[in-house]
């Protein structure tokens, strides 16, 4: 009753592990699994290894989280390893998150990271704390955005979704754009912002990087109106992430046009059970409304449906 | 909405514990237990997680070592200075209910959490011995504290210059052989709480351990610090763990990860 499906990948649950929440080693992905998430997404893996911003990088304010961990990652040749671990051990879908500052390199990456032959490769075009190196991340150009998933797609054959970023005036054109490089499906949304934080008292800001993505159930509308025009602007499967915690959050993803549901900040609030937690309460709402998949109830918060 | 933002407050005192660390005492209740840590941040300097060396009245306190560029520059930070801190965080160590002697292994700074946990297990009626391992005597931590508090405290130095000259284990090993001892706690460099906790077992003792490793967010969910082969992440499911578990875990004592995530061997 809670399968779902991602692009012909199929999920016990609709819960996923989102992209940097305890995804660093392949053993911590299969804790995860092992904790009831319907699939689990790795931390996105560069080309080369990046040691990412220092500390202070991560803290959380009243309804959310600041971050800007700065893409720290061991590289492909270590972090392949880790995800071959998790692709045999998991028992459930695994995600293989990539990024990359050019498009050659991230075709590069996105062969490297297929040898390890994860169900689905999340492409990372759109992390915000990154921007004093690389620039506006490629998510905010639908051009751009079409290239690189067409240089994905002919590097590998295995399910490939964009993930987008908020930080966008219109968001359907950018889903539309991917589809148009052959994208399988999204990833909606990265974190908002970047914000600041300040402490009062050091009278400076938190972040080492100043500046960071604001995820938690601050962001939760932000996501579910993105998740609603992507839907709006094309039909491919959409992983909803951005500050689902409850099995109410996420059948307002789903409801708003998601096949799954990304939870990320959700394993800081409730604890790793929160994929068992989650899922159960999607079942409890879907038994009190009479809803017998969440195919369902997929997009049915559209007028049209 | 439960948050960590940083609190800072002004350095209410600082003490020198030996020749490269110091204790910071901070005005605020924590509301900490032994073995738990937290994130210390010096805006400018940057932020790291340490274990807690005691708290009482209204006050706690962090000891650090002169390590790298982070604690350096706390090290020199004077009374009335400000520091940041977040947490606590992490799991603590339990003291059985029924057991009446203890025994503390702790190796350089390590020895600050097991500080902590010795004082409030005098003050529950605990006999502890308190086993203490350093390079030599200037590298000593807590001794008079250790011994004020009503700990037998006992040294090991690689010179010889301060007690017993070898290793705080084959303290340990003797120890569990001449007396009765309910449990072993310890803290310090892996290689020596491996020992520790396999001479324990050996005797049937049960242990608890504190492992150290990488940390960002230290809320258990950034992943840093996952360790192999449980996966479970020491800023949440630990950094306290029983002997037995972390002898269970395949990366105990071998290898850790560092800031990229990269295998680093011990």
């Amino acid at each position: 009753m809670l399968s779902t499906e991602l692009a012909g990948v199929k999920l016990q649950n609709p819960t996923v592990l989102a992209s940097g929440i305890r995804g660093v080693t392949g053993a911590s992905l299969v804790y995860m699994a092992k904790e009831g998430a319907g699939a689990v997404t790795t931390k996105s893996i560069s080309l080369n290894e990046r040691k990412g911003h220092p500390n202070p990088v991560i803290v959380t304010y009243d309804q959310g989280m600041i971050n800007a961990v700065g893409l720290s990652n061991p590289g492909v040749k270590d972090a392949v390893p880790e995800l071959e671990y998790a692709v045999k051990n998991a028992r459930v879908p695994v995600i293989a998150s990539i990024f990359a500052s050019t498009i050659t390199e991230f075709g590069k990456v996105a062969e490297a990271v297929s040898q390890a032959n994860p169900d689905i490769i999340e492409v990372n075009i759109s992390c915000p704390n990154v921007e004093d190196e690389f620039g506006r991340p490629f998510a905010c150009d639908p051009g751009i955005s079409t290239v690189v998933m067409k240089k994905i797609k002919k590097v590998t054959s295995i399910p490939a979704f964009a993930k987008l970023t908020p930080n966008v005036s219109r968001i359907g054109e950018i889903a539309e754009a991917v589809e148009k490089g052959g994208a399988d499906g999204i990833t909606a949304i990265n974190t908002v912002g970047p914000g600041m934080l300040i402490n009062i008292e050091a009278a400076t800001p938190v972040l080492s990087n100043k500046v960071g993505g604001i995820s938690g159930p601050a962001i939760r509308p932000i996501a579910v109106k993105c998740i609603y025009d992507i839907h709006k602007s094309t039909k491919l499967p959409i992983i909803g992430t951005g500050g689902a915690t409850t099995g109410r959050d996420a059948v307002e993803m789903i409801m708003a046009g998601a096949s799954a549901v990304g939870i990320g900040s959700g394993v800081y609030y409730r604890g790793p059970g929160v994929f068992k937690a989650v899922a159960k309460e999607i079942q409890e709402f879907m038994d009190t409304e009479g809803y017998k998949s969440i195919e369902e109830m997929r997009g049915i918060a559209h007028e049209d449906q | 909405m439960k948050t960590n933002e940083f609190i800072v407050k002004r350095i209410e005192e600082v003490l020198p514990e030996s020749e490269d660390s110091k204790t910071f005492v901070l005005p605020y209740n924590l509301k900490s237990k032994p073995g738990q840590f937290v994130m210390v941040w010096l805006p400018g300097a940057g932020e790291r997680p340490i274990s807690i060396s005691g708290e009482k009245d209204g006050k706690f306190s962090v000891s650090l070592c002169a390590v790298g560029p982070v604690s350096e520059a706390i090290c020199k930070l004077k009374k009335g200075d400000k520091l940041g801190f977040r947490g606590p965080f992490g799991t603590q160590f339990s003291i059985p209910k029924d057991s009446t002697s203890l025994a503390m292994v702790g190796g350089g700074y390590g020895s600050a959490p097991l500080a902590y946990l010795t004082e409030v297990a005098i003050k529950e009626g605990k006999k502890v011995y308190f086993i203490e391992g350093a390079r030599n005597r200037n590298r000593l931590l807590f001794i008079n504290r250790m011994k004020k508090a009503g700990a037998e405290v006992l040294i090991a130095t690689d010179d010889g210059s301060e007690g017993v000259k070898g290793y705080s284990t084959d303290v340990l090993k003797n120890i569990l052989k001449m007396h009765k001892i309910d449990k072993v706690f310890t803290c310090g460099p892996e290689i020596m709480m491996k020992k520790t906790v396999q001479i324990s077992e050996e005797l049937g003792v049960p242990s608890e351990v504190s492992i150290e490793r990488y940390m960002k967010c230290g809320f258990g969910i950034c992943g840093q610090c996952a360790i192999d082969e449980e996966g479970i992440c020491l800023c949440k499911e630990g950094p306290i763990i029983s002997g037995k578990r972390a002898l269970s875990l395949t990366e105990f004592g071998r290898y850790r990860r560092d800031s990229t995530g990269k295998k680093v061997e011990w």
